[in-house]
């Protein structure tokens, strides 16, 4: 029996792993205790993505979760009135955008599960925009190819170009990305930037994901304790059977 | 007249008690594998109750279905909660099922008389799968629309009817509003099925009494215990014996399942599979789409046979066949003994190999195709079928140990 | 039963423990189950205060503002109205005020903050109907001293212009005087007030 059991666990080892995706992600080092950073994470979203991206699940007031009080919310992220209890949702019709890029810029509120990677990805994917005169907006992404993006943030980031090389199939393929001509930000300015929005998104995906993981404790001391009662109540009663 | 004796002139409380409980004796040697009847008795009642609560909030819409899934995550009091109690149970419920079920294949528990017993049980399986298949396309994620339309495209698979009849199971052209609706209606519906199906699975249980891991009839043996002349020797009364082990037992298993309900309800994308965080769009199909693991062994039986003959209906009756097959095993098997603990080597390592199988299956319908998979999967699908259709010839050549007379600690 | 070498007392104080524990614990679970049942953040946010521009409402006029899903009425009353309000007194249920249908900042003679204005939500206290605006001095069908006023035409009953309910009506006690206050000259915040929002 104990070897069946083994045998059992073994085969399940590969289901442990995932398979790796082929663009390496860097690590976005995001803290969801860090108030601060999600609050200049939901200006700079307010200011540079909620014009073409809706976070239509959020609710602005939940902004209070990391600190802000509902003027601040007010007077300094809604910036076409209405109540704090409102959606964050975007003023750009979906008609016109989809006639501007060829598709409606997708709701961002579920992007950190959405995405294999989650912040990573988003940190990552923010970084990763590179000079491609092929494309409509002449910007391409090595995250997410063929985005039908324009790069939002080539002032504050500068403007990158990719260095290619060919793989071992022949392909060509992006190695590195080099910055040309600096923007308005330092690298680890824009960096900052970056880390700010993914740690602002990834806590927008699941507001709740603190809270759950503190109660989860309590509501584990609580099993742990009445675990040890009934195995103690069953020990007394099982002195009968023998 | 005390209160008792007043229901019992009209109700028979007391002897139902007595009949199933306190004076229903199981064999002493229960071990670990007996947990998982009541736990999946638990996970059903989970599963019904937040089921019913998120039906509250649940908008069974093309259009607001799922918003109001965001909305019950987010604006309801409390709903986030609900919802991974809900999704973490249906996947708790499935390992519960398949722990349950490999218990009564190593001890022989569907053997005569318990032949009605493991047919209700697989009946009730059928049902589950039934019902986790119309609860996945509610959320209305890129996954449970494509899987959705690969599951429902199977039955186009089916000579002639097949494009009318999976027309009409959708009620549409492809999955739409009217196939969420049906489909929401059934789920609802169907865990009340589920709900009398396990008492009905109760009342043959207790008509034929518990196996146990010698595969010995108690009610053959002996008379006479501590607590009556007549009850089986190696009985005990469920209440309160095995009532107060099973309540340790749910209390173990809350510990691993709500560990999972509050800090890993992804799962890592295997419970809540990343996708389906994205609303379904009919114009396009997620790089690679997967069933709930819980789906896969029969999912990659089904794209391990390839088509011949103009039709690719081979692999529906192939994985229709791997469930069918599960329904005879009580026929299947010719050996002497019930237990594994009593059987030879043949019989060890064929179950050995049947459930390696189907973990092998499991992990390969959850990953793309390739041709070295493809080919693994057809390995392990034939082993699969070698296991139960063998079955008849290996159990009754190979070799058992003598049976003890009494259960064994 | 047999019961030789058992330890009742032991086993009797396991079971209380268990169960004790036992009950905690379901206490606890039933919580997420009952409040999922409150007000969602959506209701709640339907709900929040609403503002009312006053300046552009006649003498005599009803502006009609929803307010958590309910209709509230702002009325514009006229000096003459109010001194009407005074002579009322015998004919009502409760002329002070007495039962707190109202924010106590509005347990006055006019029931409001300024005597001009009368904000009051719009349901009968009776069974939820929404009752007419009368304003109309001696009309044939209510008869020659009715000095204006709300009438539900569900049951009958009748309310005067600071929303006080007649004697000889079904309704039981005044209109609901909402939490409210005056943002500006023009402005009124319906659902708030300086005690926070209600």
């Amino acid at each position: 029996m104990k070897k069946l059991i083994a045998i059992f666990s073994l085969a399940l080892l590969p289901l442990v792993g995932f398979a790796s995706d082929a663009v390496h992600l860097e690590s976005a080092n995001i803290d969801l205790t860090d108030h601060a950073a999600m609050q200049r994470g939901a200006k700079y979203f307010v200011n540079y993505c909620q014009g073409c991206h809706s976070l239509k699940y959020f609710r602005y007031e939940n902004m209070q979760k990391f600190g802000l009080t509902k003027d601040q919310i007010r007077n300094n992220l809604m910036f076409s009135g209405g109540k704090v209890g409102d959606l964050m949702t975007t003023a750009m019709p979906a008609a016109a955008s989809a006639e501007w890029f060829g598709t409606t810029p997708p709701d961002l509120t579920l992007t950190a599960r959405l995405k294999h990677g989650g912040a990573d990805w988003i940190y990552t994917y923010l970084k990763s925009f590179y000079v491609d005169e092929s494309r409509p907006f002449g910007v391409n992404n090595v995250v997410f190819p063929n985005v039908g993006m324009p790069h939002v943030l080539m002032e504050l980031q500068g403007v990158q170009e990719a260095v290619k090389e060919k793989d071992e199939h022949g392909n060509m393929h992006v190695k590195e990305l080099k910055l040309v001509k600096p923007g308005r930000l330092s690298a680890e300015e824009y960096d900052e930037m970056a880390r700010d929005l993914a740690t602002f998104l990834t806590h927008v995906a699941e507001p709740v994901k603190l809270e759950r993981q503190h109660l989860g404790i309590w509501v584990m001391l609580f099993l742990l304790v009445f675990f040890v009662i009934s195995v103690m109540l069953k020990k007394e009663y099982w002195k009968d059977v023998h | 007249m005390s209160l008792m004796t007043w229901i019992d002139e009209r109700f028979p409380a007391t002897k139902v008690w007595n009949e199933h409980l306190a004076q229903y004796y199981a064999p002493k040697n229960f071990n670990f594998w007996y947990f998982f009847g009541s736990l999946a008795m638990l996970v059903l009642v989970n599963q019904i109750v937040t089921g019913i609560w998120l039906a509250m909030a649940y908008k069974p819409d093309a259009t607001l279905a799922f918003a109001s899934v965001e909305y019950i995550m987010r604006d309801v009091n409390w709903g986030w909660l609900i919802r991974y109690l809900h999704s973490t149970g249906a996947s708790a419920f499935f390992i519960v099922i398949y722990l349950h079920m490999f218990r009564g294949l190593m001890y022989g528990s569907y053997r005569k008389p318990r032949e009605l017993l493991w047919i209700i049980g697989m009946i009730i399986y059928v049902a589950m799968m039934a019902t986790a298949f119309f609860g996945y396309l509610l959320p209305w994620g890129q996954m449970s629309y494509w899987g959705a339309q690969v599951i429902v495209n199977l039955f186009s698979a089916i000579p002639v009817i097949g494009d009318d009849l999976s027309i009409w199971i959708r009620g549409d052209y492809v999955i739409s509003d009217a196939t969420l609706n049906r489909f929401f209606a059934f789920h609802f519906l169907l865990p009340f099925i589920l709900a009398a199906l396990v008492f009905i699975h109760i009342v043959a249980l207790h008509k034929v009494g518990s196996n146990n891991p010698d595969g010995i009839e108690i009610k053959k043996g002996p008379k006479g215990n501590r607590w009556s002349d007549t009850a089986p020797a190696d009985g005990i009364p469920f209440h309160p014996y095995y009532s107060v082990k099973d309540i340790a037992g749910v209390v173990g298993f809350l510990i691993i399942f709500l560990g999972i309900v509050f800090f890993l309800p992804d799962m890592g994308g295997y419970f809540l599979e990343a996708p389906n965080f994205e609303p379904a769009n009919p114009l396009k199909t997620p790089e690679h789409i997967a069933p709930v693991w819980y789906f896969t062994p029969f999912y990659a039986m089904l794209r391990a046979v390839p088509s011949f003959a103009g039709t690719q209906v081979w692999g529906v009756i192939v994985m229709g066949a791997a469930i069918v097959v599960l329904f005879f095993l009580p026929w299947l098997d010719k050996s002497p003994v019930k237990s594994i603990r009593y059987k030879g080597p043949i019989s060890k390592i064929m179950l050995a190999i049947f459930v390696v199988s189907f973990v092998i299956l499991a992990y390969l319908g959850m990953k793309p195709s390739t041709p070295g998979r493809t080919l693994l999967a057809q390995i392990c699908t034939i082993l699969y079928f070698v296991f139960f259709l063998g079955m008849p010839i290996y159990s009754k050549i190979d070799k058992t140990k003598p049976v003890p007379e009494r259960v064994t600690k | 039963m047999s019961s030789q070498g058992v330890d009742l007392k032991k086993r009797r104080m396991l079971i209380t423990a268990t169960a004790g524990i036992g009950a905690v614990g379901a206490g606890f679970a039933l919580v997420p189950f009952l409040s999922y049942w409150q007000p969602s953040a959506r209701a709640k946010a339907l709900g929040a205060p609403e503002e009312a521009d006053i300046s552009k409402i006649e003498p005599g006029a009803l502006l009609r503002v929803k307010w958590r899903g309910k209709v509230c009425w702002i009325v514009r009353r006229t000096e003459e109205t109010l001194k009407n309000l005074k002579e009322n007194t015998g004919h009502l249920v409760d002329p002070d005020s007495e039962v707190p249908q109202q924010p106590e900042y509005c347990k006055n003679y006019h029931r409001s903050i300024k005597p001009e204005f009368l904000i009051a939500v719009g349901i009968c206290t009776h069974l939820g109907c929404s009752p007419t605006y009368r304003p109309d001095i001696a009309p044939a069908d209510l008869g020659a001293d009715w000095m204006g006023g709300f009438f539900c035409p569900c049951h009958g009953s009748k309310f005067d212009l600071a929303a006080r309910v007649f004697k000889g009506v079904p309704a039981p006690t005044n209109l609901v005087i909402p939490p409210h206050k005056y943002l500006s000259d023009t402005k009124v915040l319906i659902g708030a007030d300086d005690g926070g929002a209600a």
